[in-house]
């Protein structure tokens, strides 16, 4: 109790698992809806919250810009048509304002970059990270580097990350979402189909396309135009399938079986979405020139209820444009 | 066009994937909202003739109905006509609709614009802080995801299944979850409130009912597009 008291009035816990267990008490309500505990040397980070914000020792300039940083990421529509060209936000994909264990949580990414990343086989800063965010997961044009977005929405998680080490030598308990065992029967449309009708739909429509109200998005779509492009990690079927088990139905986490998970995250990456940016005019050599990372799409292959081919298309979705001009590389030569 | 989608989807899934739901038995009737308004005789000592309803402290509070949505009306009455929502007082009134008079209601009650509610004015501004801590962002230590990622912006209602919440009566507010708790009210699609409701407190319930009553709905927020 006294180190619950410790952590409220700091804003964050880092403990290693295997030692006082009361820093994540907090997150035993988990536990009990089939989230798995920290294990032993696990690093295990409970990052502050809004309130933590305003009772801590910071200048309010600062406060200012942590707050216009989470606002951007719960609203990132808010930069429709200038960064954003689909109907997401930040947290349509990252629960809890980006605070959520297994819903890829952005401490994790504060404490770890630069890294190197095998997406673009290069080092990558926490800004350039963003900027994939908003190419990919937003089907946008990136805010420029060093530019006031890109300030607030980095400096949202530093904050988050507050008290946790740089470059940890453990393991991070619950980043990304997770992963989930490999299904006992390969993935398969049909059934996915009918996970989704069951338990998807009523939110995310029959066809896919969620639901808008007064312009404001309330049910994000999951598909088309509206949603992420084929250069998105949640087009990964390991990725989404994850994402799914831990945080979809909404509300609901982990009451898909783990056959059901990966079927419905088939099942949704079967649908067309706005062409993949690293497009080189040819949708079977993008797919090989980016294996390590279409292994896992069905981008570039044959959807087998019609015989489609998946990403075989010019469309790039709300957007003029196919790469935003701010994607670079590095050699350090 | 959303709409109707949304509500194709429902049918479709009520139809399909909950045993023993049966399909929306108004859906396809065009609800008459002057007709509707002259069903409601019978209606009004609860209701009130502007649908506002009554919070009743201390007892079963009457429900707000104006501006709700008219799927969402239309499908409590089926099922209190057909047991799947329990309330003594409500199922005689509802029997005493056939299924053009129970679209004909919902489409009346559904146009009135939305009243202010009552209740919620007994408590300290730490429990409105936390009401709207729920209401808003939520409280996903507990997993109890925010109120409006479903009820929809400014908790005003989203689509035809999830019904505005904001500016209803705290009264009934707090007695709805507490039968969710109890398992008194469970006839929820795919049991999406249920959940919620069960991961709350005493003092959450309190504190939620008494923020969301003091909300201020205009009527173009409740309007579906
Ligand atoms: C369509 C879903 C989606 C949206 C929208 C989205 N992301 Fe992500 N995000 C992901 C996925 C998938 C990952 C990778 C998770 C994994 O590692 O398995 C990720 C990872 C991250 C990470 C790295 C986390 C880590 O552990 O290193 C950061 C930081 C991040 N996103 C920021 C953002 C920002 C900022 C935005 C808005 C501009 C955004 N995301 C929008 C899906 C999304
Ligand atoms: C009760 C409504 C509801 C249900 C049911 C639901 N979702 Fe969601 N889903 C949401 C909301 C709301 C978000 C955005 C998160 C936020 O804004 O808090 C979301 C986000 C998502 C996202 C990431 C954003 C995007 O559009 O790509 C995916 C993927 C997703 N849901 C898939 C599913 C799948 C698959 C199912 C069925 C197993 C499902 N959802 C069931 C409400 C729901
Ligand atoms: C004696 C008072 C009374 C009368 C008369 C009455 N109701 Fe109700 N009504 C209630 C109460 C109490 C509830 C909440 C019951 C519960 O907890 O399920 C309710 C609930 C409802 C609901 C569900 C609302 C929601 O938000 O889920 C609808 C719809 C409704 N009434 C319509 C009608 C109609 C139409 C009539 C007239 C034909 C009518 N009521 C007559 C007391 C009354
Ligand atoms: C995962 C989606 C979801 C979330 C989150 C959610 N609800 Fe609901 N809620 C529903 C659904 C669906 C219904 C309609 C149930 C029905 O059709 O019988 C509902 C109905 C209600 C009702 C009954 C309204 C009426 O007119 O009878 C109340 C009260 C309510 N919710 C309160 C809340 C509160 C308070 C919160 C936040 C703490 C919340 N809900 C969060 C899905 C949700």
């Amino acid at each position: 109790m006294k180190i619950r008291k410790l952590t409220l009035t700091t804003g964050a816990a880092v403990l290693l698992a295997g030692a006082a267990s009361a820093a994540w008490d907090e997150y035993k309500p988990l536990f009990a809806l089939g989230y798995a505990e920290p294990e032993e040397g696990q690093l295990v980070h409970i990052p502050p919250t809004l309130q933590d914000l305003e009772d801590a020792a910071m200048s309010p300039e600062l406060k200012d810009v942590v707050r216009r940083g989470h606002d951007l990421f719960v609203d990132t529509q808010q930069l429709r048509g200038q960064h954003v060209f689909n109907d997401m936000n930040c947290a349509s994909c990252h629960m809890d304002a980006g605070r959520q264990p297994f819903s890829a949580a952005l401490w994790p990414a504060a404490i770890t970059l630069p890294d190197y990343r095998g997406k673009n086989w290069q080092v990558n800063s926490l800004e350039e990270r963003v900027v994939g965010c908003f190419t990919y997961s937003m089907n946008g044009n990136p805010p420029e580097y060093g530019s006031d977005t890109m300030l607030a929405i980095t400096t949202y998680m530093q904050w988050l990350a507050k008290g946790a080490p740089v470059y940890p030598d453990q393991e991070i308990y619950g980043r990304g979402y997770g992963s989930v065992a490999e299904p006992e029967q390969e993935p398969n449309y049909e059934r996915g189909k009918e996970v989704y009708a069951q338990s998807c739909a009523i939110c995310h429509a029959e066809d896919g396309q969620g639901l808008k109200q007064d312009g404001q998005v309330v049910f994000p779509p999951l598909w088309g135009d509206g949603s992420y492009n084929w250069g998105a990690g949640m087009s990964r079927i390991n990725t989404s399938a994850a994402f799914i088990k831990h945080n979809m139905p909404l509300g609901q986490p982990n009451s898909l079986s783990d056959q059901e998970a990966w079927d419905v995250a088939f099942y949704m990456n079967s649908h067309e979405r706005p062409q993949d940016p690293r497009y080189t005019g040819d949708v079977h050599e993008t797919r090989e020139k980016h294996a390590n990372f279409h292994g896992r799409t069905l981008y570039g292959t044959v959807r087998e209820v019609d015989g489609h081919l998946l990403g075989d298309h010019d469309n790039t979705g709300e957007k003029d444009f196919l790469r935003p001009e701010i994607l670079r590389s590095r050699t350090f030569d | 066009m959303k709409k109707k989608q949304l509500a194709g989807g429902l049918a479709l899934l009520l139809g399909l994937g909950l045993a023993g739901t049966p399909a929306l038995a108004v859906d396809g009737l065009e609800g008459d909202p002057q007709r509707g308004e002259g069903l409601t005789q019978t209606c009004v000592s609860c209701h009130q003739a502007d649908g506002s309803g009554q919070n009743v402290p201390g007892g079963e509070s009457w429900p707000r109905l104006a501006g709700l949505s008219a799927g969402y009306i239309a499908r409590q009455l089926k099922d209190y006509q057909e047991g799947r929502r329990q309330n003594s007082t409500m199922a005689a009134f509802a029997n005493m609709l056939d299924d053009q008079a129970v679209a004909d209601v919902a489409a009346y009650y559904a146009q009135l614009p939305v009243t202010q509610a009552e209740g919620g004015d007994d408590v300290d501004d730490a429990t409105l802080a936390r009401g709207e801590e729920l209401a808003r962002r939520g409280d996903w230590n507990q997993y109890i995801v925010s109120c409006q990622s479903c009820h929809g912006p400014g908790n005003a209602g989203a689509g035809d299944v999830f019904p505005g919440i904001a500016s209803q009566h705290a009264g009934y507010i707090a007695g709805q979850l507490r039968q969710w708790q109890e398992g008194e009210r469970d006839n929820d699609p795919q049991g999406l409130m249920a959940a919620i409701a069960k991961r709350m407190s005493d003092e959450d319930i309190r504190a939620v009912s008494a923020w969301l009553a003091r909300q201020r709905v205009t009527s173009a927020q409740g309007d579906t597009e």
